[in-house]
């Protein structure tokens, strides 16, 4: 240890001098600072308020499955999800018709429907999406590439009614002369209509993402040796994963939760069964279909709010786990000191 | 009438080569041999052209967009311009390493395995030997040895500077173009990338560009002097610097501008 004192004086440091007030401008300026930074806070929480108080409200909506005798009676969470008698002499079934004589609840064919519809549109619009980008940010000449993004970005402005009506009337006929699907709309037809809704989103998201990858990357692994494609394949694509997985879940997010399209072109009949070519009802379909009519207060009235939890759970378990995944890719590619 | 081939003793030789970003002429005229198992320094003002000339020698301004050039460059006699001279198989032989070190976002492994890999290498017994080999080549093998898997980009930034080299190094190029390797490094990781440079000329033939004059002069046997896209002066690099013959040059590495 140096002398503290000797230290000093041969750099000829000054021993500390007590601070004076602060000047009156050096107050204002503090001052504005924080109320600054005040407003902001509070915007902010006006914004993640009004989300957490909807998804109160949908919940209490529900809450009286399991408060309520009578709508626990009539749709209990067996019924919900086991399979139950509907006709005498018939094997167990799950049905989904709240509104008959016996009313008979179970999720289990909506559910169906919601995978059906949205793994075709995800199968469909995820590989298009990510190469149509690939195409766009790596190999397009940058005339095209100036076209072809904002042309892209406008796809994802049409309104869902009319990629609906365009599924319903158009894609619908064609489907069925090419495959012969018994039912006119089904799975297939409404998940290609999906699809067309969420390449848009897949697509700039991932371009953007592409975009972002240090050219640096690019020059390195041409001036190895290799190829613009295994470039764009090994280095480009990679690098950009993080980005990639945002974009898809962007795209299931809407996938899973747009309704227009699927209630138009998915036929919405509630049918159990693994054929794509059947027609299906998807959980926001039914959500759509059955509250203009519902007695409010009613066990159904209660389902349909319960469905809307459901879907809630679904993309926010899926966003959580596609956030601890992206956590780790970055991870893997910074390493420890990144 | 078709130019002749390059002396063979030139690994590589510009022959009038101009370049043009759109109309913006950024060398003309270049005519420049880069002598086999020599390290060669180009040096010069920010934007006097170096750089382009030594990105001209692996074709990687053709990535940029507008470039266009006029007269060619010969690898061992032959024109990289050449329409049977793949451009893969032109910068297999004469590999780079970049200013800013960029190694990828994968592990130290996966960097130096790349280029083998594009190559087509699958062994995996091979594959780790070439990738040692490399990493020792490189001087680096000691320090990361241990921890092969881990991100490359968790490496300090002289290591990762090395660890481009050895990249480079792996897939065994004739040359290799330096293009101000150490510009971004503290001077004892300089120091270990110039010591580097001295053991690599004994394998392959170097090009280095510099904005440090003391680094040519320590590492290069011949200089080369660029100014305003010209090449003004080339000989060997205790002459350029004790005794240059043109007015610019001594100004330059007397530091009366730059």
């Amino acid at each position: 240890m140096l002398d503290r004192q000797a230290v000093m004086q041969e750099q000829d440091l000054a021993p500390p001098v007590a601070l004076p007030m602060l000047s009156p401008e050096a107050r204002r300026r503090q001052l504005k600072e924080k109320l600054i930074a005040w407003t902001i806070t509070a915007v902010a929480f006006t914004g993640i308020a009004a989300l957490v108080l909807i998804l109160v409200f949908v919940a209490k909506e529900a809450l009286s499955l399991v408060t309520d005798t009578a709508a626990r009676e009539e749709a209990s969470f067996s019924k919900m999800f086991l399979p139950q008698l509907v006709r005498k002499g018939k094997p167990l079934a799950y049905v989904w018709q709240p509104v008959s004589g016996v009313p008979k609840v179970s999720m289990i064919p909506l559910f169906i429907g919601t995978l059906k519809t949205t793994a075709v549109s995800m199968l469909v619009a995820v590989p298009l999406g990510i190469f149509g980008a690939l195409f766009a940010a790596e190999f397009a000449p940058r005339r095209l590439r100036e076209v072809l993004k904002p042309t892209i970005e406008l796809l994802a402005g049409i309104p869902s009614v009319v990629l609906g009506f365009f599924a319903l009337m158009v894609m619908a006929s064609f489907l069925q002369e090419t495959f012969g699907f018994t039912s006119r709309l089904n799975a297939v037809v409404a998940g290609l209509g999906l699809a067309l809704a969420i390449v848009p989103v897949i697509f700039t998201v991932t371009e953007d993402a592409l975009t972002a990858v240090p050219r640096s990357y690019r020059e390195a692994s041409l001036a190895l040796g290799a190829t613009p494609w295994e470039t764009a394949w090994k280095v480009v694509l990679p690098a950009a994963a993080p980005g990639i997985l945002a974009a898809c879940v962007l795209g299931f997010g809407r996938a899973i939760g747009e309704t227009m399209i699927v209630l138009m072109a998915s036929g919405n009949a509630a049918i159990t069964s693994a054929n794509l070519g059947d027609s299906v009802r998807s959980l926001s379909a039914t959500i759509a279909a059955e509250m203009g009519e519902v007695v409010v207060g009613s066990p159904h009235y209660a389902l349909l709010f319960f469905i809307g939890v459901e879907l809630f759970l679904f993309t926010f378990v899926l966003n959580m786990l596609a956030g601890i995944w992206t956590k780790k890719v970055i991870q893997r590619l910074k390493g420890g000191a990144g | 009438m078709p130019p002749t081939p390059a002396t063979p003793r030139n690994k590589m030789e510009s022959r009038d080569l101009t370049l043009r970003y759109g109309s913006k002429v950024a060398i003309k005229q270049v005519s420049l041999a880069i002598p086999e198992h020599k390290v060669t320094a180009l040096i010069g003002p920010s934007g006097c052209g170096k750089s382009t000339f030594l990105r001209s020698l692996n074709r990687m301004n053709d990535l940029i967009a507008g470039a266009n050039h006029e007269g060619t460059v010969f690898l061992d006699g032959r024109s990289i311009h050449d329409r049977t001279l793949d451009v893969v198989d032109l910068r297999r032989r004469v590999g780079m390493v970049f200013q800013k070190s960029n190694p990828f976002p994968k592990s130290i492994f996966e960097n130096v395995a790349y280029g083998l890999r594009v190559g087509g290498l699958k062994d995996k017994a091979k594959l780790a030997a070439r990738v040692e080999k490399s990493l020792r080549g490189a001087a680096l093998w000691d320090e990361v040895k241990d921890r092969l898997d881990e991100s490359a980009l968790g490496l300090s930034g002289g290591q990762q500077q090395r660890l481009c080299i050895a990249r480079a190094l792996a897939v065994e190029p004739e040359v290799l173009l330096m293009d101000e390797p150490a510009s971004a490094l503290d001077p004892i990781a300089t120091a270990k990338i110039e010591e580097l440079i001295h053991e690599l000329k004994a394998t392959y033939t170097i090009a280095i560009v510099t904005h440090n004059m003391q680094q040519a002069a320590r590492v290069s046997d011949r200089t080369a002097f660029f100014y305003m896209g010209e090449l003004v002066e080339c000989g060997p690099t205790e002459r350029i610097f004790t005794n240059p013959q043109e007015k610019r040059t001594e100004d330059y590495v007397t530091g009366k501008f730059g």
